[in-house]
């Protein structure tokens, strides 16, 4: 949140200072200093364009481009039908979808964990609470120390869809703020487990994830997330309300041509070509 | 949050003798507490003048704390000529006055209009269709791989009723939201517990300590050491309990849980212990030196006079301190939202996760969906904190104006 006033300063900085071609750009705090990085690097090269880059989160965001505050609108997750019901009752049209970047959900372990690689159906089993005891997971006798994300972040919402199959998150869940936090959290218990982003942190490990018990375990690497083979990769998105066009067409075209996915790669996401 | 200046005033007819020197101390966030006390040989009416004079604004002005003393005011200026300058800045503290107040009603305002649809009966929980097409795609790469994307999952429909939120589950972001504020109400008061029993014998014993023991240069290095923690960022507070303060407690007392309702309170204590400190000392100061002489005439030593006679007699300051106490730490956000763990459990153990109403209120507001059922209950929340720490000062203001005023004066 924090970063989002940050970036929020700073782009009201920019604006007072300028009167040219002006791109606005709202939304996911996981994809805020991606967006930055672009616009940055953007506008070195063509200086009679500015950018703003707003984070506040993926409905935030979302909610700015319904209510026409914003030209483009970053998305860690896919836009919800009711969202898209709202756009389209506005605007008579159901947006744009951009996938500007590719991303690795990591599940984390503590790095003295004996445990590797666990399958979807045992991460669906811990996160919902069925599976309370390392030992069923091939671990110690201990209890199963579960970290997430706070309810109000993209990533939340996801691994629920994709792991959880939409159950809830057992209540014995400590939500925190940010990947750093989980991170962090994991890195000084033994017994924790955490997910988030890809991240880098001292005294964690990934662990490696298996689609089904039989299946062999595959641990988040490039390789892996950019051809799919990671079962738990998702999208970033951009959405805009109409095709783009004229400048708003160029800064997409150049955040998916090479020269954008560099940066993508620099601030530790995946490029989606 | 403690909100208002604190004042207490004497009364016109104190006739009780008193220290020489009147002790006023300041709240963290320059929030003004000073307890005055009339000098010995001067009536009542030239303390009142004394007061303006020091450049302190008087509380009569403020239109909602209209003082038992304020008539004296307009004895004063009977006879005088009329200064235009005067008056002015007379009018323009009242007009400071008034915005303050304008603030905090349309805060108020703002909060129970948000929350109040809650309990008409137009509201449903967002159901979502899965019929709608999907968005326009941009720049795909048609040759690139890509897995097929989940398909949204459909959200329960069904009718929201204010009982749920007795309930005991929080889980607002799920396909079937359940909105129980029963474990979040029952986090906070845990926290705020373990606070108040390690911050608040420390903060009182400090105050007697430095009002009655401790030597001229120990205190005035004490106090505005203890204030200064109270001007430390929360968030730096937060930020210590999680990184260095849960590892240490957790070696010491090996629990289950890093992070738990015990780290979480224990950092809130560092927090409150300058509110409890502040307050009780100006209490503890304002205790009449005729007590301590007369006990120590008596023969009772030093000790007993602080612990049998002083403190005993500040006691509805003292109780006035730990209710501010209580209310800053059932409002504080950024501490537990960092060392308490977050999870809404509904247990009675102290070592294990909790949640908080401010942190809940903290996490989740950012993303909500304006409007939403999930926003509405957001702002109940806050509605309801809000009139606990309403009430909280109502109390603490009430016992130290009736009680500990009575108090001196009947003594």
């Amino acid at each position: 949140m924090n970063k989002a006033i940050l970036t929020g300063t700073l782009a009201m900085l920019t604006v007072a200072a300028v009167a040219k071609t002006t791109i606005t750009v709202k939304g996911s705090d996981t994809m805020v200093i991606m967006a930055q990085r672009w616009a940055e690097t953007y506008m070195t090269a063509h200086p009679d364009i500015t950018i703003q880059v707003t984070g506040g989160g993926s409905g935030t965001g979302i909610s700015a481009l319904i209510n026409g505050t914003t030209d483009i609108c970053d998305a860690s997750r896919p836009m919800k039908s009711s969202e898209r019901d709202n756009l389209k009752s506005r605007y008579s049209s159901l947006g744009v979808e951009i996938k500007s970047a590719k991303d690795g959900l990591s599940v984390y372990l503590n790095d003295q964990s004996p445990v590797d690689e666990l399958s979807l159906d045992q991460l669906k089993g811990i996160y919902t609470g069925e599976i309370k005891n390392w030992k069923d997971v091939g671990g110690p006798d201990a209890k199963i120390v579960v970290y997430g994300r706070e309810n109000n972040s993209g990533t939340y919402v996801f691994f629920r869809d994709n792991v959880l199959m939409g159950k809830d998150y057992t209540s014995t869940m400590q939500s925190l703020p940010g990947t750093a936090a989980v991170v962090n959290a994991v890195s000084k218990d033994k017994f924790g487990i955490g997910y988030g982003g890809a991240a880098y942190g001292k005294g964690i490990k990934f662990a490696k994830v298996k689609k089904d018990a039989g299946s062999p375990g595959i641990a988040p690497t490039p390789e892996t997330i950019k051809d799919g083979s990671y079962p738990l990769t998702r999208y970033l998105y951009m959405y805009t309300k109409s095709r783009p066009t004229g400048e708003l067409k160029a800064y997409i075209d150049w955040i998916l041509s090479a020269e954008g996915q560099a940066v993508v790669q620099a601030v530790g996401y995946f490029p989606v070509k | 949050m403690p909100s208002d200046s604190k004042s207490i005033d004497p009364g016109s007819d104190a006739a009780v003798p008193v220290p020489a020197e009147s002790p006023a101390g300041s709240l963290p966030g320059g929030r003004p507490v000073s307890v005055l006390t009339p000098k010995p040989s001067e009536p009542n009416m030239s303390a009142n003048i004394s007061e303006s004079a020091s450049g302190k604004v008087p509380d009569a002005e403020s239109p909602a704390n209209p003082r038992p003393g304020s008539g004296n005011r307009r004895v004063l200026t009977m006879g005088k000529p009329l200064r235009l300058g005067e008056l002015a800045i007379e009018k323009s503290i009242q007009g400071v006055a008034f915005v303050s107040l304008l603030f905090i009603t349309l805060i108020f305002i703002f909060i129970f209009k948000e929350a109040i649809p809650l309990f008409g009966s137009g509201i449903n929980k967002a159901e979502s269709h899965a019929t709608v097409e999907a968005s326009e795609t941009y720049g795909e790469d048609a040759a690139a791989p890509s897995k097929p994307e989940a398909p949204e999952l459909a959200q329960k429909a069904s009718h929201f009723t204010p009982a749920e939120l007795g309930g005991k589950t929080w889980q607002p972001v799920s396909l079937d939201p359940k909105f129980g504020l029963l474990p979040l109400f029952l986090g906070s008061l845990k926290v705020t517990l373990i606070a108040l029993l390690i911050a608040g014998p420390m903060g009182i014993f400090a105050a007697l300590y430095t009002s009655n023991f401790a030597p001229m240069w120990a205190r005035e290095g004490m106090k505005p050491v203890i204030e200064i923690l109270a001007g430390f960022p929360s968030v730096v507070i937060g930020f210590f309990a999680l990184v260095i303060m849960a590892s240490v407690l957790q070696n010491l007392f090996g629990f289950e849980y890093r992070l738990n309702a015990f780290v979480g309170g224990v950092a809130m204590a560092l927090a409150v212990v300058p509110i409890i400190y502040t307050v009780s000392e100006d209490a503890l100061a304002a205790v009449p030196k005729v007590m301590t002489e007369a006990s120590l005439a008596l023969g009772a030593t030093k000790w007993e006079t602080a612990l049998f006679v002083i403190l005993p007699s500040a006691t509805p300051g003292i109780f006035a301190a730990l209710i501010l106490g209580f209310g800053r730490a059932f409002g504080e956000t950024m501490i537990v939202l960092m060392a308490t763990g977050n999870a809404a459990l509904f247990t009675p153990h102290i070592f294990e996760p909790v949640r908080t109403l401010s942190a809940t209120i903290g996490a989740e507001m950012a993303e909500v969906v304006f409007g939403d059922i999930h926003y509405r209950v957001l702002f109940f929340v806050g509605a309801l904190l809000f009139i606990i720490s309403f009430g909280l000062n109502a109390t603490a203001e009430f016992f130290v104006r009736t009680r500990l005023m009575k108090r001196f004066k009947g003594a």
